[in-house]
């Protein structure tokens, strides 16, 4: 395209302050290349505590077993199966980011897709984490999978949500890895070229499997991305689609609807792309990388978000006006519970967190206001982590009165909550510091400088 | 109909000797492929630091045939996932959940279909990894700017017709800098 084609249609360069390709490598690897600076120690002496504390409290609830929280009959499943759902939502974004976007050619995703799907990789583990933990007895975690055993034709029940739930999730991450690892390689090889310690150049060696960037390799590696690209999204809708059939395929009321799978889909793109702009927001003061991360691709995640958050508004809708078309009285009166009984007040901070906030973003000037876009990013996590909470809990009434119970977390709730923050933000962290946080690859081709190759 | 040919499965060839020289732009390295591959030398390459399109054609490189592993693994993967659950629960451990079939293949479409997925990305990239030549550690760098801003011609000592001084004139010639021969 033209210049003057550009100025016409109003088309921001993706890489702004006239960098060169030479520029490009030098900045992002800044970060990698120098020693840390005082705010990412703080910072990441903050979160590792936090982790530790976390690992301790984990400790601590296998000793006791899990009675020291709040579930209890009704509820049986408690935070942790929040806190799983959330984190898998904010890992989809990622996967969306690195490979919906690529399969429709959209090269502003150039900027952020490798922190994005870092924070899949991480989000994933951190829901991992919650899953495990949850069973109770983690140290036989391992039953979950098929395997051959001595227990006689002893088999996992394959029709149970459970065990698709182990496949989904070890296939996202798998894949995710794999994915993100490839992408990584060439830049690997450049911290590796231009690394001047001994031990530096040998670890970023073995890193970057010895890549030399052969023009024949080139050919592989960008066919593979490309398949993993097509593999991956169908599989990131598949995963949360699984991840609502956990609630979808049993059979009690406010759980039992078919329209979880689409509405699950969207709440996770619209949580993740509110946690790539709380990072990106972070990562670019952090590290100076405003001319990479622009105002674009900050206001084509803002716009993104603001037409998911639209689409949950809708499925709450369509939730209620379900349960009273049904005509199951069951099923409207846990409607009515959850929007006006005892967890009533869950249910306003879902709804006004997810559906109101984003809205703000229909004006331009503040879909492209740092402070605004940073605030409510994070009001749509904590909006989304009560969408998952109010689904959960408000089960405490279902068909015997008999049976009725409140959730109370404890203490330990909290903190493994808190705790999955910690380990979230120490992977990522670490990640920023020995790996380039924006494809470096990637982002030359999509360079005004790259002339010379055609499309 | 297509077919899988072999050209598509090129793979890198590590070599150890020849001579390299340094371009500045894609559009440089591009048009220095297609001299190369006029004057016939073979198996020769070039090494940029991002994917230069064109450069395939260039040097004539055929589309790589990945996708066929991806397709031939997928179905592998699809017939073991649903095959797996079938005959676990048809015949090695028959449970039967409120009457329903044993072969109710309609709870088997999660796991078969993750199952697909899993064995075609994988393998995939497992594919990848044996074409591409990784992983191999210490592998010989010919200049450390190829991977930031340099895209370099390597023409190897066992290309046909390979005479040192005349490489080293007809780099220099296509404005190659920096034109060294490694032994």
């Amino acid at each position: 395209m033209s210049n003057a084609v550009k100025e016409a249609l109003d088309i921001q360069p993706l890489v702004t302050g006239g960098k060169s390709v030479r520029d490009v490598t030098e900045d992002i690897l800044r970060p990698v290349e120098a020693f840390p600076t005082s705010l990412w120690w703080k910072a990441f002496l903050l979160v590792l505590t936090i982790t530790v504390i976390d690992l301790g409290i984990i400790g601590y609830l296998m000793w006791e077993g899990l009675y020291i929280l709040g579930i209890n009959n009704p509820v049986a499943w408690g935070f942790f199966i929040v806190n799983f759902v959330f984190w898998i939502g904010i890992g989809h974004a990622g996967t969306l980011i690195s490979a919906v976007l690529y399969l429709f050619r959209q090269e502003w995703r150039t900027g952020i897709n490798r922190a994005a799907e870092a924070m899949t990789i991480f989000a994933v583990l951190t829901a991992a984490s919650n899953l495990i933990i949850h069973i109770g007895r983690p140290w036989v975690g391992f039953w979950l999978f098929p395997y051959p055993n001595e227990r006689g034709p002893l088999w996992v029940n394959f029709r149970s949500p459970l065990i698709w739930d182990t496949f989904a999730v070890s296939t996202y991450l798998t894949i995710s890895l794999v994915f993100w690892y490839i992408g990584l390689i060439p830049d690997i090889a450049a911290v590796r070229d231009r690394s001047k310690g001994e031990m530096k150049r040998k670890i970023y060696d073995i890193l970057s499997l010895g890549w030399v960037g052969s023009n024949k390799a080139w050919s592989h590696l960008e066919m593979v991305a490309m398949i993993l690209a097509a593999l991956s999204t169908p599989l990131v809708l598949s995963v949360h689609t699984i991840v609502s059939f956990d609630f979808a395929v049993s059979i009690l009321p406010g759980w039992h609807t078919t329209i979880f799978p689409p509405y699950f889909v969207a709440g996770a793109i619209f949580s993740g792309f509110a946690m790539v702009v709380t990072l990106m927001v972070i990562a670019r003061e952090v590290f100076n990388l405003k001319d990479y991360i622009t105002m674009k691709h900050l206001e084509n995640m803002n716009k993104v978000i603001m037409v998911t958050g639209l689409i949950v508004g809708l499925a709450y809708s369509t939730e209620f006006f379900m349960a009273w078309y049904s005509g199951n009285e069951y099923e409207g009166f846990a409607f009515v519970n959850r929007a006006f009984g005892p967890y009533g007040w869950a249910y306003f901070i879902m709804f006004s967190c997810n559906v109101f906030s984003p809205q703000v973003f229909w004006w331009k000037k503040l879909r492209t206001n740092i402070p605004v876009m940073f605030v409510i990013s994070i009001i749509v996590n904590i909006g989304m982590w009560f969408e998952r909470y109010v689904i959960v809990m408000t089960t405490h009434a279902d068909f015997l009165p008999s049976s009725w119970d409140m959730y109370i977390p404890t203490v330990y709730d909290f903190m493994m909550l808190i705790g999955t923050f910690g380990i979230f933000f120490t992977l990522f962290l670490l990640f920023c510091r020995i790996m380039p946080v924006i494809a470096i690859a990637e982002v030359k081709t999509v360079m005004p400088s790259k002339d010379g190759g055609h499309h | 109909m297509y077919k899988p040919h072999k050209e598509q499965f090129h793979s890198f060839q590590e070599t150890s000797s020849g001579v390299f020289g340094l371009f500045d732009s894609p559009a440089e390295i591009i048009a220095a492929a297609t001299k190369t591959k006029e004057k016939n030398y073979t198996g020769f390459d070039c090494f940029t630091p991002y994917p230069v399109h064109g450069l395939d054609d260039a040097m004539g490189v055929p589309r790589s045939g990945l996708p066929w592993v991806t397709f031939f693994l997928g179905l592998f993967g699809c017939t073991v996932g649903f095959g797996m659950q079938y005959l676990t629960h048809k015949f090695d451990w028959p449970l039967n959940i409120s009457g329903k079939n044993l072969n109710a293949w309609f709870a088997y479409i999660p796991i078969t279909f993750e199952f697909t997925i899993f064995m075609a990305g994988v393998g995939t990239a497992a594919a990848m990894f044996f074409l591409t030549g990784l992983p191999k550690i210490n592998r010989k760098i010919l200049h450390p700017d190829i991977t930031t801003d340099k895209f370099a011609l390597w023409i190897p000592s066992s290309s046909k017709g390979y005479k040192e001084d005349e490489v080293v004139s007809f780099i220099k010639g296509l404005g190659g800098k920096n034109v060294e021969v490694v032994k």
